[in-house]
């Protein structure tokens, strides 16, 4: 298995203060940026939240918005935003969001290893509760680069 | 016996559950045929059980008997206690 660092490089891990709204928590820059995806990724992912629910909202205080690979993903990619302040995605349990881990991936195959890697990342305990204290982008690169 | 991950796109968050299942099976020692789907093309027929998110369930059309509703899908133990409350109830 890979490391969590081979997709979660230092540029594609963020820590914002604040955001407007979810939708504002959504813009994913660095998969923008470097062409994982199309900026109507992110339109897809936000008309099914407001089509279907905020399924993507996966824990207390974890989102993970993705949509399909023929909705605008072009490679595959992960991206990482902790909020200073948490957001409300509407949903009912798990609100507010902090953590937001976007991921596209271009086909139903290529990103076995990537979600198995992240499972195992978010599932630990011990590790989130370092990314939920994180308060810099630095301490943040830093749990993903020691996690392996 | 099937047991069926969903999420919104069939992909991601169902993809990992699955995963998380199938730690969970080992773990009680059930064999069991572990998939995952979206929400939208999956039918009541497709799987003994369908495993979702809570959000998701307020959503879906498949009988609540069927269901197994998880707050987060990446807890474990959650994940874990309410699989083995499941087939102890069969």
């Amino acid at each position: 298995m890979s490391a969590l660092s081979t997709w979660l490089n230092e540029s594609h891990i963020q820590y914002v203060n604040a955001v407007d709204d979810w939708q504002a928590a959504l813009v994913a820059r660095p998969l923008l940026n470097d062409g994982t995806i199309t900026a109507d990724y992110v339109a897809n992912i936000i008309k099914q939240r407001q089509a279907v629910c905020p399924y993507f909202v996966i824990a207390p205080r974890i989102a993970m918005p993705h949509a399909r690979p023929e909705e605008g993903a072009n490679k595959l990619g992960l991206s990482l935003l902790k909020l200073r302040d948490s957001v409300s995605f509407g949903s009912q349990e798990n609100d507010p969001v902090d953590v937001i881990v976007m991921f596209a991936a271009p086909d139903k195959n290529s990103h076995v290893e990537l979600i198995s890697t992240l499972a195992e990342f978010l599932s630990d305990d011990n590790v989130m509760d370092k990314v939920f204290k994180a308060q810099s982008q630095p301490e943040l690169s830093k749990i993903v680069n020691d996690f392996n | 016996m099937k047991i069926m991950a969903v999420c919104g796109a069939g992909l991601g968050s169902s993809f990992m559950m699955e995963m998380n299942i199938k730690k969970v099976l080992k773990n009680l020692n059930i064999s069991a045929n572990v998939e995952h789907s979206d929400l939208g093309s999956v039918t009541p027929d497709a799987a003994d059980v369908f495993v979702m998110g809570r959000d998701i369930a307020y959503s879906t059309n498949l009988p609540e008997s069927k269901l197994i509703v998880v707050n987060s899908i990446i807890d474990i133990k959650e994940l874990e206690a309410k699989i083995s409350d499941y087939f102890q109830k069969k």
